[in-house]
């Protein structure tokens, strides 16, 4: 047999906005002037509640925290794509979409200070909580879009989203080709953001692109300019609409960049240039968008400064919310633990309590002298 | 001599090792031109180049495989995982292959490397940045686990730690990285793998502890003394396994009561062998039961509630009174 090419790929990007606003009628997803608003509303609460978060970080009253700056067109238009009856299993940049999908605002900054109450959100179904090892949701996404299939659930799907550095995890494979093998309804989005922590995304992988890895899984794959809403809306519905017609997952790479530090914790001019940095301000997503608005004559400048007072507010009553809850039950972790009571847990909840008093006692003890 | 924080004298021992011996090759997340997120590898990946201070692609498993494959090869791997918590990815290598390649090739091939990362609980992370798992390295036939809890005795065991025959899971414990500085000497210094370190004799009652433990317990310690005359003798295991069962066993048969204070979950713990060993070894020579000190079985809570659910240096008072009048 002589030499024969048995399979080529080749890889496309999408972009309807371009960094000035500029719409490509083609590719115009056509989104209501009310989704339109709504979508920048969501993309402005997050940059400016990540704002405030490093703020109250540095002023101790919140933990280290990963800001998702730059990210929130690819955050924000995709949850918009998404359906109730959709699953989001995100990883940490992503709580916006949480949010989106009803999660009450001060449940971020319960958890950014060091409370698990954070991760109860019964408010937004079908709506996981942050994950930290990262790439690891990827699978429970696939786990869940089994579930889906099974019970043969009718407009459902999984959206997933991890980053480029966790392309690099075994997991992430693992999680692609479950997926293609069984043909469940999942959507994997990898925001690109151009670093995991201090390492550049050539670090991660050699390939041009990551959307090119959606060829060895033989599943639809494609890179989004993700500073583009638009863009980023179209090509999830896409997939959206694929897994609910049992054509199985998709993959999107959404191409942004983590304007900001990694977390609070984290110094990104040890790594990187100011220069870089100053190039992806020019492309961010928001200002783009708001040209767009305003070219279709749906917003205005005294509409923004409404916006941001009100979003101010919002964000201040949220920050009140969450400072003012008080009763938090000391021993509450011990009813986490298991779903049925053990006494070895049991006991141990009484030696803690008790332990707890002790220390109180000693306290008020050494304030007295 | 200078005076070092836990990071600067782990810097130091690297930074050494890797002068002297070019076998040495370092590799993990961010630890090359970011220096690793505690700073640890500052400085090397500029003095030694990126062939042996490797900024490795974000993957665990991949990390300690890769490094199994270059301790076959010859050369001695010394790798950062960023923190304990991200170290379950590679657990299968850990178990089914770092641990017993020796065994597996009846000593023809073997796994002379390091396994760093910082572990355990008090500084205020967020979820699995907090915990003690040290049980499960130990629980692995064929891995070494230590774990420091001082600047000068982290770099001394670390330099024995690369120099080992055999893989070595070093624990640092994060609450101590910066917690305090010590003198520590410029010229070479190592301390002994399997040696537990006698940090103050004492006749009445032996305490034992390890890692950022060593701390709650010395303050215990200092808070008794200042109380009364009485003599703790307190043990820093240093090494986790294999244990030092001679210095334990001696320090019992002397002082016949003993406290142990660990930040893991009580169950299935180092106490908890510890506690078995003496059984074994040293029952008759006891004057009160055993008593230790530990976290809960669970979750270190996320850091709202974090302190309360940590062994106290009160709490070790009180247990250490309940073990003298009993
Ligand atoms: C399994 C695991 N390894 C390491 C880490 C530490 N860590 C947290 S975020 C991060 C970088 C992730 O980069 P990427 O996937 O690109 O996501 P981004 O932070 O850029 O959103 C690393 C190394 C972790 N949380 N989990
Ligand atoms: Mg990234």
């Amino acid at each position: 047999m002589p030499l024969e090419v048995i399979g080529t790929f080749n890889v496309s990007r999408l972009q309807v906005l371009d960094h000035n606003g500029e719409l490509d009628q083609e590719f115009d997803p056509k989104l209501s002037s009310d989704k339109l608003l709504k979508l920048y509303y969501y993309m402005l609460l997050n940059r400016r509640t990540d704002e405030r978060m490093v703020k109250l970080q540095r002023q101790g009253r919140l933990g280290t925290f990963g800001a998702s700056t730059g990210q929130e067109a690819t955050i924000c238009a995709a949850t918009l794509a998404m359906g109730e009856r959709d699953w989001f299993v995100p990883s940490y940049r992503e709580s916006f979409g949480a949010v989106m999908r009803g999660m009450q605002l001060s449940k971020i900054f319960l958890y950014w200070s060091g409370h698990e109450e954070g991760n109860y959100t019964p408010e937004a179904p079908r709506t996981l909580p942050i994950q930290v090892i990262v790439g690891s949701q990827a699978l429970h996404a696939v786990g869940i879009a089994y579930a889906i299939k099974y019970r043969r659930e009718k407009e459902s799907a999984v959206v997933t989203f991890f980053g480029d550095g966790a392309t690099s995890q075994g997991d992430i494979h693992e999680a692609m080709n479950f997926a293609s093998v069984w043909k469940v309804p999942v959507v994997f989005i990898c925001q690109n953001n151009q670093w995991a922590i201090s390492q550049p995304r050539s670090r991660q992988t050699n390939a041009k692109t990551i959307a090119q890895r959606a060829y060895a899984y033989d599943m639809p794959g494609i890179q989004v300019d993700g500073n583009d809403a638009l863009a980023v809306y179209k090509v999830t519905k896409e997939a959206l609409e694929r897994a609910y017609q049992g054509q199985g997952p998709s993959f999107i790479e959404a191409e942004n960049y983590r304007l900001t530090m990694h977390t609070t914790a984290d110094d990104p001019t040890k790594y990187r240039k100011n220069e870089e940095v100053d190039f992806w301000w020019q492309r961010e997503p928001l200002k783009r968008f708001r040209a767009f608005l305003e070219s279709k004559a749906l917003w205005s400048e005294a509409q923004q400064v409404k916006l941001e007072e009100q979003l101010n507010q919002e964000i201040e009553t949220a920050v009140r919310d969450f400072e003012s809850q008080k009763n938090f039950k000391v021993d509450a972790p011990f009813e986490h633990i298991f779903g049925t009571t053990h006494s070895v847990i049991e006991s141990q909840r009484a030696e803690f309590l008790a332990e707890q008093l002790k220390r109180q006692q000693q306290e008020q003890e050494q304030e007295r002298r | 001599m200078a005076k070092l924080n836990m990071v600067q004298a782990i810097n130091l021992a690297l930074d050494q090792e890797m002068a002297r011996d070019s076998r040495v090759i370092m590799m993990g997340e961010d630890i090359g031109v970011n220096g690793g997120v505690f700073r640890a590898t500052d400085g090397l990946f500029a003095k030694y180049g990126e062939e042996r201070v490797i900024d490795s692609p974000l993957a665990e498993a991949g990390i300690v495989g890769s490094a199994l494959g270059m301790a076959i090869a010859g050369l001695i791997p010394v790798v950062e995982i960023q923190f304990a918590g991200f170290s379950y990815i590679a657990f299968g290598q850990l178990e089914s292959n770092v641990s017993r390649y020796r065994w597996r090739t009846q000593g023809l091939y073997t796994a002379p490397m390091v396994v760093r990362m910082p572990y355990g609980a008090g500084v205020h992370a967020i979820e699995h940045h907090s915990e003690s798992r040290e049980a499960y390295f130990a629980h692995t036939p064929g891995l070494k686990v230590v774990t420091p809890s001082t600047p000068r005795n982290a770099r001394a065991l670390l330099v024995s730690a690369i120099r080992d025959p055999d893989p070595v899971i070093f624990l640092e414990p994060t609450k101590s990285y910066r917690a305090f500085k010590e003198e520590v000497p410029e010229e070479e210094e190592s301390y002994p793998i399997g040696k537990a370190e006698i940090v103050q004799e004492g006749s009445d009652l032996t305490l034992v502890s390890f890692g950022a433990m060593m701390r709650v317990a010395l303050k215990a310690v200092e808070e008794l003394q200042k109380q009364r005359k009485i003599g703790i003798e307190l043990i820093d295991l240093l090494t986790i396994s294999p244990l030092d069962i001679d210095t334990l066993c001696t320090s019992v048969k002397k002082t016949g009561r003993l406290v142990i204070v660990q930040e893991a979950p009580g169950s299935f713990s180092v106490a908890s062998e510890i506690i078995a060993l003496i059984n074994d070894k040293a029952l008759m020579s006891l004057k009160a039961p055993i008593k230790r000190v530990t976290g809960y079985d669970m979750v270190i809570p996320y850091f709202f509630r974090e302190e309360m659910y940590l062994p106290h240096p009160e709490q070790v008072v009180r247990a250490i009174e309940e073990t003298l009048s009993y």
